[in-house]
């Protein structure tokens, strides 16, 4: 039995009386790819972004490679969540730089290449996702929803991150480009041999980008399985969730 | 007895508010002092943000000082000619320039161009989650974004300022020669004879503070926004309207300390 790649347990979060994550308890396997889903507002980006260290938690614990990230020195969680690759729902991309700047970004930061050769591996990179270099030089705002996605992706893998996360990556997109999307994760995550989460509510693209999957439901993980298994689990919840059903045990909070 | 508890809930709370946001603001500043000291630097952001606080801030900043020494001299002309002081002018002119207006009115100015400006981009980037994806990529957004724009208030404002003050002496000085009718080499004459370094030098001090006034609330306004286009518009507002009273109010107690020796 190896240690997970990155493991959670209760995990708790709170903001005011407003409790979003109420012992949330996770294993992600080294080289799996997990997804994630819950409604909207069900505390999945408030659990990316305590791993990552946007958020920090109330209380719980979690580990990377083992190692508790939030009782650790900063200097080796931080080491520890440098292998963090995060692709934002939005995409995220800076606006005031130019594509190959912000795919090179990372690379330039942790000063892993001299400023005149990131250009080129930035092309580099933008090809791994299906992107002309015609793009490199155009400003972020010039570029369509999709391929604004296919940019924070080659930024999000071009440091080659052992872990990835997906926040909603097909959101906002067409099918057949969401479908694209999804088989640049699955191909990237592959190549690397990444560990990866993604948070969807995109079912299609559950099944297609995880190994395992995870239910969010009122701060905990109410279920666990198979990616396969989603749409075909006997578990209420899930069922009602996947299949869209407004009754159910699931009750939308219309207002919070 | 129940609208009073309200009333006192009512008042706490807010005092508890404005006490949260002070402190908020404290050790913000706390930290983006720490960022500017430490390494990595941004050559690059520290550029960017001098062209925009200081070189696209001169157009303002000159028209500004030039009508300012203009009226003054228009003004005390028309009081001190009531008791034969005209040669007065000329001083008069020049200290409240230095001394005061420069500095005050070129950090009005600014807070209203670059700081509003501050705040709307890193505004825009807190919500489009920018800020996070900084984070996400081995960069720290406080050392990235705001150490640099902290670092080029404190150097462009004092700059400006000493632009501001010949313009706005020059402003004065073309006012009494061409429209009063003084001398122009005894009104430059009076004009320098009583100004000492340390009327220009304060103002530059005031000046230094005021950029990193103008910088730390743009970016601290700009940093805490939230919820979308609305946030980005109430963090623009209120980094000028806070900047401003700070800088009116630091300048009292800067005069006081600079001046009652």
């Amino acid at each position: 039995m190896s240690i997970p790649k990155i493991r959670v347990r209760n995990l708790k979060k709170y903001f005011g009386t407003k409790k979003v994550l109420d012992g949330v308890d996770l294993d992600v396997a080294q080289g799996t790819g997990l997804v994630v889903i819950g409604g909207s507002g069900s505390g999945k980006s408030v659990l990316i972004k305590s791993i990552l260290g946007l958020v920090t938690p109330d209380s719980g614990v979690i580990e990377i490679d083992g190692v508790d990230v939030l009782k650790a020195p900063r200097a080796q969680a931080r080491a520890l969540r440098e292998q963090i690759g995060m692709l934002f729902q939005n995409g995220a991309l800076f606006d005031s730089l130019p594509v190959w700047e912000n795919v090179a970004f990372g690379l330039l930061a942790e000063k892993k290449i001299a400023r005149r050769f990131a250009r080129a591996k930035a092309i580099e990179v933008l090809a791994q996702v299906g992107l002309a270099d015609n793009v490199a030089d155009l400003s972020p705002s010039e570029l369509s929803g999709g391929m604004q996605k296919r940019v924070a992706l080659a930024r999000a893998i071009a440091s080659e991150p052992a872990i990835m996360f997906f926040d909603e990556p097909t959101t906002g997109l067409d099918p057949i480009m969401g479908a694209v999307i999804d088989e640049l994760i699955v191909d990237c995550v592959k190549r690397l041999g990444s560990t990866s989460i993604a948070i969807t509510h995109d079912m299609a693209s559950a099944v297609r980008i995880g190994d395992a999957a995870a239910m969010l439901y009122d701060g905990k993980i109410t279920w666990t399985g198979p990616a396969a298994e989603l749409l075909t689990t006997t578990n209420p919840l899930v069922d009602q969730f996947t299949h869209g059903r407004s009754e159910g045990p699931i009750k939308m909070a219309l207002r919070r | 007895m129940n609208a009073v508890l309200n009333l006192i809930a009512h008042i706490g709370a807010a005092v508890l508010n404005a006490l949260g946001l002070v402190g908020e603001l404290a050790i913000f500043a706390g930290t983006g002092i720490f960022a500017m000291i430490r390494p990595p630097y941004y050559p690059r952001m520290i550029g960017r943000a001098l062209m925009e606080v200081g070189y696209f801030s001169l157009p303002v900043v000159s028209l500004t000082a030039l009508f300012t020494g203009m009226v003054l001299a228009l003004q005390s002309y028309t009081g001190f000619s009531r008791f034969n002081a005209e040669s007065a002018i000329a001083s008069v002119v020049i200290l409240s320039v230095t001394r005061e207006l420069g500095p005050v009115l070129a950090g009005l100015m600014v807070s209203g161009r670059a700081g509003a400006a501050m705040a709307a981009e890193l505004g825009t980037m807190r919500v489009t989650d920018q800020i996070d994806a900084l984070s996400t990529l081995s960069t720290e957004p406080m050392q990235y974004l705001v150490a640099p724009r902290l670092i080029a208030g404190i150097i462009a404002m004092p700059l400006l300022v000493a632009i501001a003050d010949i313009l706005g002496v020059m402003g004065g000085f073309l006012v009494a020669w061409l429209k009063l009718g003084f001398n122009p080499h005894t009104y430059l004459v009076n004009s320098f004879t009583n100004l000492r370094t340390d009327d220009v030098v304060s103002g530059l001090i005031k000046a230094a503070v005021f950029g990193f006034i103008i910088a730390l609330m743009g970016c601290f306004n700009g940093y805490r926004s939230k919820g979308g286009a609305q946030g980005v518009g109430a963090a623009t507002t209120s980094a000028v309207v806070s900047a401003s009273i700070l800088i009116l109010a630091v300048d009292y107690i800067l005069t006081q300390l600079l001046f009652t020796k």
